[in-house]
């Protein structure tokens, strides 16, 4: 109850903050301290994002479906990962430089490469998406794994359990908050993912509307795009939560 | 019957020993302490006799049959409770019953009339973490009496525990024991808790760990609520501050 109320207050806090910083922008624009063509106002983003709202849909579902498909397979994929070099101590040892390697190369530089090997429909944004989410997942479902309890593996050993019940009943359940960290990172980063890919070449999706907004200097809708982009990041990461909540109904529990 | 037997165990760590020539045996429904300080080999002792290290000498047979170096045949309780946080009570409980395989429903089903023997009533549905540290010990050993009812290994069950909770939990442990009679090996570096719950002390002294002494409690069982002031539980006392002293 409490909590809850905490929580409110909070929300309060955050949105009167927006709020206040709107109307700051708001002002800026009117009085005309910044030109009107560099800067527009939210009044105008607002207008912009109601007058192309179903040209922004339907790119956004291009986008999305991208970001889940891309999502899906990093996601699986990077757990996986996680679970065999647990597992092998040799494939640790072999692949985790690798999979850290991944990283250090800029997603936007791989793109352009992807695009030429695959072409411009969903495959070479699929793989960029696979690329930047699979980490996350990979690291932290590893590292949760890792962490597990010695005594309490071996409480079970002495009950008789093989190693795939160790992983089963302590090491998996073991892992989950770990896990759903990182999709909470990799949820915002499937459609940033996205987003890029398409920039760098396609037919549809919120990037290739970016890029035609940005050609014609339309400052109104590339705001409004923005927008619509971080509250889509912003609603799968609440999502995550949500299925962490369900998935986790253990971490609510304390001694009453 | 369970009858358990530890033959002329030793076992050294990186050179150096641990444990030396321990023998002991635990008869049907007793309940022996082993009582030294802590470092002493105790858990070396439990980890040989529960099967997860084997020992450098000796055998352990439980019922005739020599199980050195077997996991799986007796379980043990620690000072930590070590219950899963993500499982409910009744699911950690039942743990024992579904690594050996059983459904989960099965499982559920074969552990629910023990819940009120242990003092667990109501807890089923709850997790560890809205328990008590007093109940979630409560638990830990149910869920070692899951696993088998004959012969149980304690390691310092209580010692986590505040003085008052620890004399309650003796008080709940000597009843359940009237009513399961498991036969256990109890760890402990605590002389009264000794005195007040077992038939039999054996003192592990020096290092290496050697059973120096044995002392039996002639207490009938039950034992009166107020054992732990009377006159004979001071002499045991003393008897086993001496014997230490040597």
């Amino acid at each position: 109850m409490r909590k809850r109320l905490q929580n409110i207050t909070s929300a309060i806090n955050t949105l009167a903050a927006l709020a206040a910083l709107l109307i700051l922008w708001q002002i800026v624009c009117v009085m005309g301290i910044v030109p009107g063509f560099m800067l527009p106002s939210p009044v105008q983003v607002a207008r912009a994002f109601a007058g192309d709202f179903p040209l922004l849909m339907s790119h956004l579902r291009v986008t999305l479906t991208e970001a889940f498909a891309g999502l899906f397979c990093g996601v699986a994929f990077g757990f996986v990962m996680a679970v065999l070099m647990d597992r092998f101590d040799r494939l640790y040892k072999a692949f985790y430089p690798l999979v850290v390697l991944t990283q250090t190369v800029p997603a936007v530089a791989v793109a352009p490469l992807l695009v030429l090997w695959f072409g411009y429909e969903m495959m070479p944004k699929i793989i960029l998406i696979v690329i930047t989410t699979f980490f996350p997942v990979t690291v932290g479902v590893l590292t949760g794994l890792r962490s597990a309890d010695r005594d309490t593996m071996n409480l079970l050993r002495s009950m008789g359990a093989g190693s795939f019940q160790i992983f089963r009943y302590v090491k998996l359940p073991g892992a989950m908050g770990q896990f759903f960290s990182s999709l909470r990172i990799s949820a915002a980063y499937s459609v940033v993912g996205a987003v890029i890919s398409e920039w760098l070449g396609g037919f549809n999706g919120l990037g290739v509307y970016m890029t035609r907004v940005k050609q014609a200097f339309a400052f109104d809708k590339m705001f409004a795009v923005i927008f619509l982009i971080s509250v889509i990041s912003l609603l799968l990461m609440k999502l995550v939560d949500f299925i962490q909540k369900k998935c986790m109904p253990w971490e609510d529990a304390h001694e009453s | 019957m369970s009858e358990l037997i530890v033959e002329n165990v030793s076992k050294s760590y990186d050179g150096r020993k641990i444990i030396k020539n321990i023998s002991l045996t635990l008869h049907e429904g007793e309940l022996v302490s082993i009582l030294g300080v802590s470092g002493g080999g105790k858990t070396t002792l439990f980890n040989v006799i529960s099967g997860l290290t084997e020992p450098d000498e000796g055998r352990v047979f439980l019922d005739g049959e020599d199980i050195t170096g077997k996991p799986g045949r007796i379980s043990y309780m620690l000072q930590k409770d070590l219950l899963l946080p993500y499982r409910t009570v009744e699911d950690n409980v039942a743990l024992p019953l579904l690594l050996r395989g059983e459904k989960k429903k099965a499982a559920r089903e074969q552990v629910r009339p023990y819940f009120e023997e242990f003092g667990l009533e109501g807890t089923q549905k709850q997790y560890p973490a809205q328990l008590s540290g007093g109940m979630r010990q409560r638990a830990a050993l149910m869920r070692t009496y899951m696993f088998s009812q004959n012969v149980a290994l304690l390691d310092e069950p209580f010692s986590a525990l505040d003085t008052i909770t620890k004399s309650s939990m003796h008080g709940w442990y000597l009843n359940i024991m009237e009513k399961i009679r498991m036969s256990t090996l109890f760890i402990t570096h605590d002389i009264d808790e000794a005195i007040l719950l077992s038939d039999r002390i054996c003192l592990l002294t020096g290092r290496p760990g050697e059973i120096t002494e044995e002392i039996v409690i002639r207490e009938p069982k039950p034992r009166r609520k107020d054992f732990n002031l009377t006159e004979e539980f001071l002499n045991y006392k003393r008897e086993i501050l001496a014997a230490l002293d040597r």
